[in-house]
């Protein structure tokens, strides 16, 4: 029998039933959308139409039209590469680690989170394709068999076992999300009047019936994939940190890196998927599912994870001094004080200082500042990868080389347009989706539900 | 309520392994004065020493990650685990003693009783030397006939303002001292919370875990590990190496967890432990194994892969001349937990996890060996009868030292306010 301790906070606030869940959970899907939502989708659309003009100016011109020079030959387009797949780690950690550590909390945010990882992982993949300059050739990436005789990819690089990781990993989740979504489609199917949405939702639920025949192999599969996406998580971000690791360049070449850059990862993933759930819960009125208990325990895992990015960043500060290496010692000293200085300064202040103080519980209860410090960890974990790439690059070993990158007006529309298109995909989601996991939430409201946790004591 | 008795059988067993243990230390010291020539002495040395610091490392930061495992599952407000609280506080209770073996190397070191750090040495550190008739003296400034220093080593003088003895007996005093306190404050809290549940002690124990985690966390993730181990390659350096030596000692401490589990619960105590409970654990062993050998799969193909003699050094002088003992210990490590503990039931299995459990911890006893050995003793280091008898004889204590703590108070805490949830614990 399962019991749950009178000192846990209740999942679900207010007096819910199951009926009241599929209500509260459908309505946004079934309703109509307000004006709020029309403006926010309008604005995303002009934003990534101009990300989208950028996009074609890049393919049509070539990558000349970025802001990259000889010495900094990787900049943003590496950079947003990394924060957006960084981003997307967030969700199958969600789904698949929390999954394994039972924690139910998980419940309620599992579904926009897998959204916005694959999301995310589209926007990350996009990047390394257009930098590619002739983008109809992407598909070499692979190693295809080809007529032009030994003509392959490099085994031995890392950006080829990106490749792997992340279609992979993309892969994996996509199923994870659908997976997860298959009951929920088949509860929308049996509410639908209308026949052009019933017959889409009865497509997309594969004629899921309920039966307690399908539920026990839908966890089943829950759990195998969880399983096998918890290794991905790992070692999706350990591969990206390894494009830089496995050189030789300082501030590039050290150890720390991959589980450094995984709990970055994580810890980006979170804010990101904090800034999107505190938005979400307001517009389709889902504060009773999503609550301060929810944005808590995302908040303890963005001071964990910052903490441990913190722990890595001076740790290679500290290191850098004591291997007595000159250009390694030089490479952080120029990261700290040199041009950019303001740049590693902004990646401390944001990903190190300013998330510790979650350790006040007020703080990490109250959902304005949860709010604002998920934007600066967003910020911040963007500069760290401009401070990693752009700083080890721009002052080599040869002084005559040094130089400073200046984004162009296309640089800048590339990345702003990601963020529009993200945001189209999700605004679509959100109205056409069932944001959270409306069955498996039924399944703790017995023992996490306000209400019976009041009678029970 | 019901105290446990140790049993006459264990306090026998654990008395031989520390008579054990004496007899080895007892051949180590005398080997330290029976050498014949400078060369075997200094062996000998290396030897005796390396031990020492071994298995006080060891067993040090199995106690200590006994404890941070407590914190973590405080902090997290975790059920499942309370009624195997009181093994973790008990493993936790080694600490005092694990650090004064490691404070014993130390001292010992800073009195030159032997060279295991290299920094210690004024030889190497100081940019001048003065040569008379009773020896040499070293000096940082050119004195009155003072010549330059043939053996000044550039890198390690640079490393001076952080490797100096002072400033680790302070730092070194001041987190184990911290984490030993903090222990204690768990401690004295749990067995007041066996006379009557409070909401606000629970919650305080939650504060001070989250404390105990940042005070933890730091330490053993930089200066612990670089301070003892990886200053004895004082050349070499390694971002990850604070995590990697972490990951180990925390899966050694799970699977002394377990052990004392199964060990209980075959006399026939802990009857509130159910298979879920022995399942949980099964898949912490399982999944930190696979941390373990992520860890050090990062930190080995980075710096085989880049190559640079800065770093590559390091491997070279494990692999070439401890080939099957490195390789051995990585394969066993990371292949045997794979292939054992996949499958569900075998995470059940009390047979097959005390099989896996005690390979594993002499598994991770050689990757502690592998830290150390190759740098105090070169290729010379083997795995002989002071090797055995001196870890024999840490176990001895180790159980000596934790079964009494044991003993101490009742094996369940039956009013954590988890109690409930974690009686009842069931998994599939």
């Amino acid at each position: 029998m399962h019991k749950e301790s009178e000192i846990r906070y209740p999942l679900i606030i207010g007096d819910k039933t199951y009926h009241q869940i599929t209500e509260d959970v459908c309505a946004p899907v079934e309703g109509r959308a307000n004006k709020l939502w029309y403006v926010c989708f309008t604005i995303a659309v002009v934003v990534a139409l101009w990300g989208l003009g950028c996009i074609m100016y890049t393919v049509g011109r070539g990558i000349g039209v970025w802001g990259l020079n000889t010495t900094v030959m990787w900049a943003w387009d590496i950079t947003n590469f990394v924060w957006w797949v960084g981003i997307g780690h967030a969700g199958t950690l969600i789904s698949a680690v929390l999954l394994l550590f039972r924690q139910k909390w998980r419940m309620a945010i599992n579904r926009s989170a897998e959204a916005m990882t694959i999301f995310a992982v589209m926007m990350a993949a996009l990047f390394p394709g257009i930098h590619m300059g002739r983008i109809w050739m992407a598909y070499w990436v692979l190693p295809l068999p080809n007529q032009y005789g030994s003509l392959w990819v490099n085994f031995n690089s890392p950006l080829l076992w990106d490749v792997f990781a992340i279609s992979t990993y993309f892969s994996v989740s996509l199923v994870f999300w659908y997976i997860g979504l298959i009951p929920d489609f088949a509860t929308i199917r049996d509410r639908a009047t209308r026949i052009i949405p019933k017959s889409i939702y009865s497509i997309l639920a594969f004629g899921w019936s309920g039966k307690a025949k399908q539920w026990i192999r839908f966890e089943e599969v829950s759990l195998v994939l969880a399983g096998l996406a918890t290794p991905l998580v790992f070692s999706v971000h350990s591969i990206v940190s390894m494009d830089f690791a496995t050189s030789v360049v300082p501030g590039w070449h050290t150890t720390i890196f991959p589980p450094y850059f995984v709990a970055g990862a994580i810890f980006s993933g979170f804010a990101m998927v904090q800034t999107l759930l505190i938005i979400v819960r307001k517009v389709v009125s889902l504060e009773s599912y999503i609550t301060r208990k929810h944005i808590e325990s995302m908040n303890i895992v963005i001071v964990i994870t910052g903490s441990m990015v913190g722990i890595a960043y001076l740790t290679e500060l500290f290191i850098a001094w004591y291997s007595g290496v000159e250009f390694e010692q030089y490479a952080f000293l120029n990261r700290a004080t040199g041009p950019y200085w303001w740049a590693y300064a902004m990646m401390m202040t944001c990903n190190v200082v300013t998330p510790l103080i979650y350790f006040v519980e007020k703080v990490r209860k109250s959902i304005v500042i949860s709010f604002i410090i998920s934007i600066f960890v967003n910020i911040g974990m963007w500069f760290e990868r401009f401070v990693i790439i752009v700083t080890s690059l721009h002052r080599d070993h040869i002084p005559s080389n040094w130089t400073m990158f200046h984004p162009t007006f296309v640089d800048i529309g590339i990345f702003i347009g990601t963020i529009g298109i993200f945001f189209v995909l999700f605004l679509l989601y959100a109205r056409t989706f069932p944001v959270l996991a409306l069955n498996e939430l039924k399944s703790i409201l017995k023992s996490s539900g306000d209400n019976y946790k009041k009678q029970q004591h | 309520m019901e105290q446990f008795t140790i049993p006459n059988k264990v306090k026998r067993w654990s008395m031989i392994f520390m008579a054990i243990g004496g007899l080895a230390l007892i051949m180590g010291i005398a080997s330290l004065f029976m050498a014949g020539d400078e060369h075997a002495h200094h062996h000998a040395v290396a030897r005796f020493w390396s031990n020492l610091l071994i298995n006080g490392f060891f067993f040090f930061g199995i106690a200590a990650c006994a404890t941070f495992f407590m914190a973590v599952n405080y902090a997290a407000e975790s059920g499942w685990w309370v009624v195997i609280k009181r093994i973790l506080e008990a493993i936790g209770s080694f600490m005092p003693y694990g650090a004064v073996a490691l404070f014993i190397v130390l001292i010992a070191g800073a009195f030159h009783m032997h060279h295991l750090y290299h920094w210690m040495d004024a030889s190497v550190y100081s940019d001048f030397m003065v040569k008379t008739a009773e020896g040499i003296t070293y000096y940082s400034e050119p004195v009155e006939g003072a010549i330059v220093n043939p053996d000044f080593d550039e890198i390690i003088a640079g490393k001076i303002a952080y490797l100096n003895v002072p400033f680790m007996i302070i730092r070194q005093l001041l987190i184990m001292g911290g984490w030993i306190y903090m222990w204690k404050r768990f401690r004295t809290r749990s067995l007041e919370e066996d006379l009557g549940f409070e909401r606000g002690r629970h919650f305080k124990n939650v504060r001070d875990s989250a404390i105990f985690l940042v005070a933890f966390g730091y330490p053993i993730s930089t200066f612990v590990p670089w301070d003892w181990i990886m200053s004895i390659d004082t050349h070499w350096f390694s971002t990850l190496f604070g995590w990697y030596v972490f990951s180990g000692l925390w899966l050694s401490a799970m699977i002394v967890a377990i052990l004392m589990v199964v060990w209980l619960k075959s006399i026939g105590e802990l009857k509130e432990v159910n298979d879920s409970h022995i399942h949980d654990l099964g898949k912490w062993m399982f999944a930190i194994s696979f941390l373990w050998s992520y860890l050090f799969f990062s930190q080995f193909m980075l710096i085989w892969y880049a190559n640079i003699p800065e770093e590559v050094t390091y491997f070279q002088a494990r692999i070439n001349a401890y080939p099957l003992l490195y390789w051995g210990m990585f394969f066993v490590n990371f292949i045997f937990p794979m292939i054992a503990l996949m499958d569900r039931d075998k995470k059940r299995n009390r047979m097959m996890l005390t099989i896996m459990g005690i390979i594993l911890f002499c598994g991770h006893w050689v990757d502690v060996y592998m830290l150390v050995t190759p740098g105090t003793m070169k290729q010379h280091g083997y795995i002989g009868l002071l090797e055995v008898g001196m870890a024999i004889g840490f176990v001895g204590l180790f159980a000596f030292v934790i079964t009494r703590t044991l003993a101490k108070a009742p094996l369940v805490p039956k009013n954590h306010p988890f109690f409930d949830e974690s009686v009842h614990h069931e998994i599939h």
